[in-house]
């Protein structure tokens, strides 16, 4: 004795948010019923695990059948198939493309090909999450690179269009997309110790100020300026520009009176004022070479690894506070104005503004 | 040629890539009608086509408009091979034809195909410019209106009931043609539901002849039904009541306030208003036919020009409790016993039985499919009548004469008429016609109540009809009066225990009634009502042809008596004297026999409370046995008490002498109302053996008692928050807020032990009906607190070892709060409510006759409603309904804020058919509004109308404006990749959301927002899963509407209707 067949189907498509979450996050469908067993929606029901079961199965097979919707979200508001509501929609459509913010640790800047889909089982059991959970956010990541990779105008905005996401979550997936675009390393041990919401918001540092699209935002505002992948890649004439601040670190004259300045600021507002004038020179030439070398594709990759190595390392093991590296960076900013030789104001704020955010948010106390 | 067809291809969207190269399609489309067809030009490579074609213009009979569908296929353009076919729509004009009904159909059709299911949308415009005919000899019948509905539809009133319009068509079923053998099942699947469509129209234009014939303009409680009889053919056919309806002009509609109390008002207009309605009716004394139709009634259809013959080539081959009806029924009970008649109201009963007589003798078979009427219509309801007949299936060997399939039904009805003879009663009401097919065995069954009607809706061209009938209507208050017995008390059809009535205390009334047809709305009672179930399972022998056809009618009179048994008890378990909306089904496979019984129980103040039911031992003495049967019979006594707080059933104290005492005194015996008990001998056998017994001691050494009680006892109540019923009504609920949930689920279960006992099946079949429907409270307990409403189980054996349940059903939510409010109380504190308002109304009118102020008035003079619908409307602001009629809105807004960045929320939680209305107030022609509706919804490009379905035939809280015309829609899917789709249950989880987004689709198309009397009609599923392939069929209809919400503002009320419904609302003191 068996039941053979069981549907149940309502002109209001019926959506358990739990359920959901739970398909989701892979779960089997007994596995699934278990953990609702557990969560104790039966208890005012005279009912057994078979109502539970039978439900499961029921909304599993609804959300297959919409995932194929799923995948381009401006669908779900026009098919027919389906009465949603609308808030149920969107709901929908921003759980299907939140992701497991361990898991896109694990992939980001990683390319998103088949080579590394295939690793996406070692890279699940790390950020232990299922498999099939993994699967459907590295398709997500892969389908809005595509998607985005075709078309011109803002990356942001051209996500949350597209796949009608919340701001958040399109701000996200612009990072996501911009690291898997510049194949910034990220794995590196020495980078363990980062979120992927630190990245992310390096990501849209770098998004909203280095790149062409940038500029664009102040100088380019019509639209027919557009440039494809303005906002993916960073702006190369920029990276260019950014050779002539080698001359803060190459000029001897320059750089002491970079550092007397910056000293003279900070003298007394600081317990870790020796140890910061005892580096000065090592760490203006880190950052400094950073900028030089971001002309190598290469080197771009290594952006995230030479901040942390050229210059948060050193500063930790000297154990500045993140009101001292505030302090320190806003100086060492704004001394540069003061100095009469130095002529490359404009490009050095632009530097020096997505490199003093970026270290904020990486350097943790 | 009286008729232009026009179509006009605009666009498709979301079509299937048809071409793997280049992952894109070059659709094309064509356009057929009878034998006409159109092609647009191909649009290449393009998923999202626009054809913008021209309008292709159809020059065709109306018969032809009738009968067949506009046929639309898109295909794929293919240079070398042959084009590919995308998938199908079929779209049914006959909406078109009516001009009271929709004006264009315009809208995305989901295109269909059988084997892929939904692939993408297209965009179709239809219209039809029909000149007038004047051929009285004409075949169409263009213009009658169809509805589901199975009472008087809400905009309309009854000028005058007609009566009972069946006719049947029949035809080859293309799947066992010899033709399939060699063509794909897909393209016979095609062949079938084009045919079914052709044959639909088709039986709906004889249908509407008949209508036209008896002088009426539309049919009401239309049920059509397929029977697949496999190699003996398709039969189509349908039952329905053809009445005069006159459309209630917009605004007015009384009604309103009372979703529950419908059509109260705009019905008693009908006959008290002679100086405006006078002249509709003129109607019936036009058309000579009409005033004597009997002789015409019959002889008019199809073929069968005399009477069909019983048909003697079938040696009788069905044995069914009711053989030779007429022979054993006339003598039982002197019938026409209008002298005898109870002394009370003698003479008064006698009268209006003459009348009542005079008015339905005349008819063949004075049958109505309504369940629900105006007030007034039902005098008097004697009980449920039905007859069943096993019939085996041969070949219809001429299609255009389906003599025997008529002579069959033909035969069931007299008996019917004559079993409501029995009952002294000169109609049947609420009346359906059913088959179950195994093989090529058939059951034919039929069932209505019993019951006596006012004749003034049905006498022709009778206009003064006012005064003195309602002096006919003095004596039964219509809280009471139905209950009261039909028959003469001294010489009762069956054994009843007859009391006064608990209400008026002026005419007995029967100890315990069973009906087909809705609670009247104005019928007292006490608590709240529920759904109640008796179900059987019978083994029965293998066998073929005759042999198993006897087997099967020597079954039928046992089943249907224990599902009775079961019924009353249940029904005594919860405290309850009535049901309603009873109907059971005998289904038959080849094994076994399923017998499910559904109703609504429910209190009647005006009947005596039930007694308990006692457990007795065959061997008293025993003592261990003794301790058995007392255990019982506390947990007995346990249920019923609970029973009684649980429904709230706490009938007032009577001073007097208590004549229903709650202990089962041996006198007190209650006895069914099973009319074909009295037609056949083996019946009253059983029934005199029963009889000798306490009815409700159950002898629990009795094995069908130990069933019996372990039936009552397993029975779970719903979880807290929860009411069911089966009817249109519930019982003791009536604050309504407006979430809505219509569902369908299906299960089937496979019985993998060959060796069962009835006892073992018959519990495996309760637990399945039970488990479904605690599967349903689970599903649903977001809406709680809600009412599962019109629950409607239908039952069947597919194959060997396999039972198929499939429910359909709505979910409403309704205010906690007021459900405490005594009905009886509500329903006079209604009613003078009503009144009051009705007067301020009139009296508003004098002062100043501005909408806003009308509006105040009627808010203002009706406390009670008012009260009501402020409270529920408070409540559905939030609720998940309001929001599903704000996507619209929603979405749009949603796309400003994308576009512009820019957020506007002041028109946020404007509803949909709010917006409507406020349209439909700038433009006051019907046409107006569906256009400006249309042209509304399309200006939101993006988005899909949001349409609601129910089963029943209003939605709380809104009004229905416009009737837009019937839906009726037939599909079949197939797969031959049935693991890959998720197996049986994954393809027929998608199909049936197919099914609904297509009817959704259609009704959008319309102009509409909502389907009402949404039934699914067949849901017949064939699988073999060693091939991996599967086939279902699905047959749905229901009524296309347009409603409002409540709380909108009523557009322009006319004033003619509000002279209308002063009148209406004198009439109701009166």
């Amino acid at each position: 004795m068996a039941v053979e067949l069981d549907v149940f189907v309502g002109n209001t498509t019926i959506m358990d948010e739990e359920v959901y979450q739970l398909w989701l996050d892979g779960y089997t469908v007994n596995d699934a019923v278990k953990v609702r067993m557990e969560g104790g929606v039966l208890e005012d029901y005279d009912a057994s695990a078979d109502v539970l079961l039978s439900d499961t199965m029921d909304q599993y097979r609804t959300f297959q059948m919409c995932e194929r919707l799923l995948y381009s979200p401006a669908k779900l508001a026009n098919q027919l198939l389906f009465q949603i509501p609308p808030h149920r929609q969107t709901m929908l459509i921003e759980r299907y493309y939140a992701f497991d913010d361990k898991f896109v640790r694990e992939v980001l800047g990683k390319k998103l090909s088949k080579g590394t889909k295939k690793d996406l089982d070692d890279i699940g059991a790390k950020a232990a999450v299922t498999l099939k959970s993994c699967r459907r956010q590295f398709d997500n990541f892969k389908r809005v690179f595509k998607v985005v990779e075709e078309l011109k105008g803002p990356l942001v905005e051209n996500i949350r269009q597209h796949f009608l996401l919340s701001d958040k979550l399109a701000r996200d997936y612009a990072a996501i997309v911009f690291f898997a675009n510049n194949r910034f390393e990220t794995g590196k041990r020495k980078l363990h110790y980062l979120t992927f919401q630190d990245f992310a918001f390096c990501a849209g540092q770098l998004i909203n100020n280095w790149t062409v699209g940038a500029v664009g935002l102040t100088e380019l505002s019509s639209p027919d300026n557009m440039v494809e992948d303005m906002d993916v890649d960073l702006d190369k004439e920029f990276l260019q520009e950014l050779k002539e601040l080698k001359i803060l670190i190459t000029d001897k004259d320059l750089l002491d009176q970079h550092k007397s300045l910056v000293c003279t600021a900070l003298r007394g507002k600081t317990k870790v004022y020796n140890e910061m004038e005892a580096n000065f020179k090592n760490l203006s030439r880190g950052l400094v070479n950073i900028a030089a070398k971001l002309t190598n594709t290469k080197d771009v990759r290594d952006f995230f690894i030479d901040l942390v190595e050229k210059f948060i390392e050193p500063c930790r093991s000297d154990r500045w506070t993140a009101g001292d590296m505030r302090l320190y960076l806003t100086h060492y900013t704004n001394s540069a104005h003061i100095l009469d030789t130095f002529k490359h104001q404009v490009v050095w704020d632009r530097y020096m503004g997505v490199i003093k955010s970026c270290i904020f948010k990486m350097y943790h106390d | 040629m009286p008729g232009k067809l026009k179509a006009r291809i605009v666009a498709g969207r979301h079509l299937p890539v048809m071409d793997r190269a280049s992952d894109l399609t070059d659709a094309f489309v064509e356009v057929k009608f009878g034998n006409t067809t159109f092609k647009t030009d191909v649009c290449p490579k393009s998923l999202n086509p626009q054809w913008n074609s021209e309008w292709f213009k159809f020059e065709v009979d109306d018969e032809d408009l009738q009968d067949e569908p506009l046929q639309i296929t898109v295909l794929d353009h293919d240079t070398y091979s042959a084009n590919d076919a995308i998938g199908k729509v079929y779209i049914d004009i006959d909406p078109l034809l009516c001009s009271e009904a929709a004006s264009v159909i315009s809208g995305w059709f989901p295109i269909y195909d059988t084997i892929h299911g939904i692939r993408g949308e297209i965009n179709v415009l239809v219209k039809v410019e029909l000149f007038n005919d004047l051929n009285r000899f004409r075949q169409s019948s263009c213009g009658v209106k169809f509805f589901c509905t199975s009472s008087i539809p809400r905009c309309y009133r009854a000028a005058m009931v007609h009566g009972f319009v069946e006719e049947l068509v029949v035809n080859e079923d293309p799947e066992y043609q010899w033709i399939d053998r060699i063509r794909t099942p897909r393209a016979s699947n095609e062949a079938r539901q084009r045919l079914i469509s052709l044959m639909s129209g088709e039986l709906q234009r004889k249908i509407g002849l008949k209508v036209l014939e008896m002088g009426g303009n539309a049919v009401v409680g239309y049920l059509q039904c397929f029977d697949l009889e496999g190699e003996s053919g398709l039969v189509v056919r349908a039952i329905g009541t053809a009445c005069t309806l006159d459309k209630i002009s917009s605004g007015s509609a009384p009604g309103t306030t009372t979703h529950v109390h419908p059509n109260t008002a705009p019905a008693s207009n009908a006959c008290n208003s002679p100086s405006k309605d006078g002249k509709e009716p003129v109607f019936g004394e036009d058309l000579p036919s009409s005033s004597g139709p009997p002789a015409h009634f019959r002889a008019l259809p199809t073929s069968s020009s005399s009477p069909p013959p019983f048909s003697p080539s079938k040696p009788c081959s069905r044995q069914s409790s009711s053989s030779d009806t007429d022979l054993s029924l006339t003598p039982k009970t002197g019938m026409g016993s209008g002298g005898s008649a109870g002394k009370e109201a003698g003479p008064l009963k006698t009268l209006l039985r003459q009348q009542t007589q005079t008015a339905l003798e005349q008819r063949e078979f004075p049958f109505f499919t309504l369940t629900s009427f105006p007030p007034g219509f039902l005098v008097h309801v004697g009980g449920v009548v039905s007859a069943r007949s096993v019939k085996l299936l041969d070949r219809i060997h001429n299609p255009d004469e389906p003599e025997t399939r008529d002579a069959w039904w033909e035969e069931i009805r007299q008996e019917i008429k004559s079993h409501a003879k029995a009952l002294a009663c000169h109609a049947v009401v609420g009346y359906s016609e059913s088959t179950s097919i195994c093989e090529e065995v058939c059951i034919l069954s039929a069932s209505g109540t019993a019951a006596i009607l006012n004749p003034r809706y049905m006498r022709e061209g009778c206009l003064d009809m006012g005064s003195s009938d309602h002096r006919f209507e003095e004596p039964s208050p219509p809280s009471c009066g139905f209950c009261h017995i039909p028959y003469d008390e001294l010489n009762m059809p069956f054994p009843a225990q007859l009391t006064y009535c608990y209400h008026c205390r002026r005419q007995k009334v029967p100890d315990v009634l069973f009906t087909t047809i809705d609670l009247p709305p104005e019928a007292a009672v006490t608590g709240k009502g529920c759904l109640i179930q008796a179900r059987l399972c019978r083994l029965k022998k293998k066998a073929q042809g005759e042999v198993n056809a006897m087997a099967i009618s020597n079954l039928l009179p046992f089943m249907e008596y224990e599902l009775h048994t079961q019924l009353m008890n249940k029904l005594k378990l919860r405290s309850m004297n009535a049901l309603f909306g009873l109907r059971i089904q005998i289904s038959v496979g080849e094994n076994m026999l399923l017998g499910l019984a559904s109703a609504t129980g429910v209190y009647l103040t005006a009947l005596p409370a039930p007694g308990g039911i006692q457990i007795a031992g065959k061997t008293p003495g025993d003592l261990s046995n003794e301790h058995h049967i007392l255990t019982i019979q506390k947990r007995i006594n346990d249920t019923i008490t609970k029973n009684k707080d649980l429904y709230q059933i706490n009938p007032p104290e009577l001073t007097e002498e208590a004549v229903g005492s709650p202990i089962p005194e041996p006198r007190q015996r209650s006895r069914l109302f099973r009319s074909h008990s009295e037609s056949s001998d083996e019946l009253s056998e059983l029934d005199l053996s029963h009889g000798k017994k306490d009815a409700f001691v159950l002898e629990i050494d009795d094995t069908d008692a130990v069933e019996d009680i372990h039936s009552l006892l397993t029975d779970a109540p719903p979880p807290s928050g929860f009411y069911s019923c089966n009817t249109e009504i519930m019982p003791g609920i009536y604050n309504w807020t407006s979430g809505l949930q219509m569902f369908t689920s299906v299960r089937v279960f496979r019985l993998s032990n060959a060796n069962l006992t009835n006892q073992g099946l018959s519990k495996i079949f309760t637990d399945l009906c039970e488990n479904l429907l605690k599967s349903l409270y689970f599903k649903l307990r977001s809406m709680t607190p809600c009412c599962l409403c019109h629950l409607n189980f239908a039952v069947a054996v597919p194959e060997e070892e396999l039972i198929q349940v499939t429910v359909t059903a709505v979910a409403m939510t309704f205010d906690k709060d007021q459900t405490q409010e005594k009905p009886g109380e509500k329903v006079i504190a209604k009613g003078a409510g009503e009144t009051e308002e009705q007067l301020q109304f009139s009296l508003e009118l004098c002062a100043d006759t501005s909408a806003a102020n009308l509006q105040s008035a009627k808010i203002s003079g009706a406390p009670e409603s008012a009260n009501i619908s402020a409270r529920a409307s408070s409540v559905d602001y939030g609720s998940f309904a309001d929001r599903c009629s704000t996507w619209l809105e929603l979405l749009r807004l949603k796309a400003h804020t994308i576009r512009r960045g820019s957020v506007k929320t002041s028109r946020r939680t404007q509803s949909l058919a709010h917006s409507a209305s406020s349209l439909d107030r700038s433009s006051p022609l019907p046409e107006g509004r569906s256009r400006s509706l249309r042209s509304n919804r399309s200006f939101g490009c993006s988005s899909v109308t949001v349409v609601k379905m129910t089963p029943l035939s209003y939605l709380p809280g809104t009004r229905i404006i416009k009737y837009l015309g019937i839906i009726n829609m037939f599909f079949i899917r197939e797969t031959t990749s049935l693991r890959e789709e998720g197996g049986v249950s994954g393809f027929l989880h998608s199909f049936i959301a197919e099914v609904f987004a297509m009817v959704r689709a259609h009704v959008a198309a319309l102009g509409g927002n909502a389907v009402v009397s949404y039934s699914m009609k067949e849901c017949v599923l064939m699988e073999n899963p060693n091939k991996n392939q599967a086939q279902c069929l699905i047959n749905v209809s229901g009524d296309a509407v347009i409603y409002v919400r409540d709380t909108d503002q009523e557009p322009l009320p006319a004033v003619t209707t509000i002279g209308q419904t002063c009148s209406g609302g004198t009439d109701g003191t009166t």
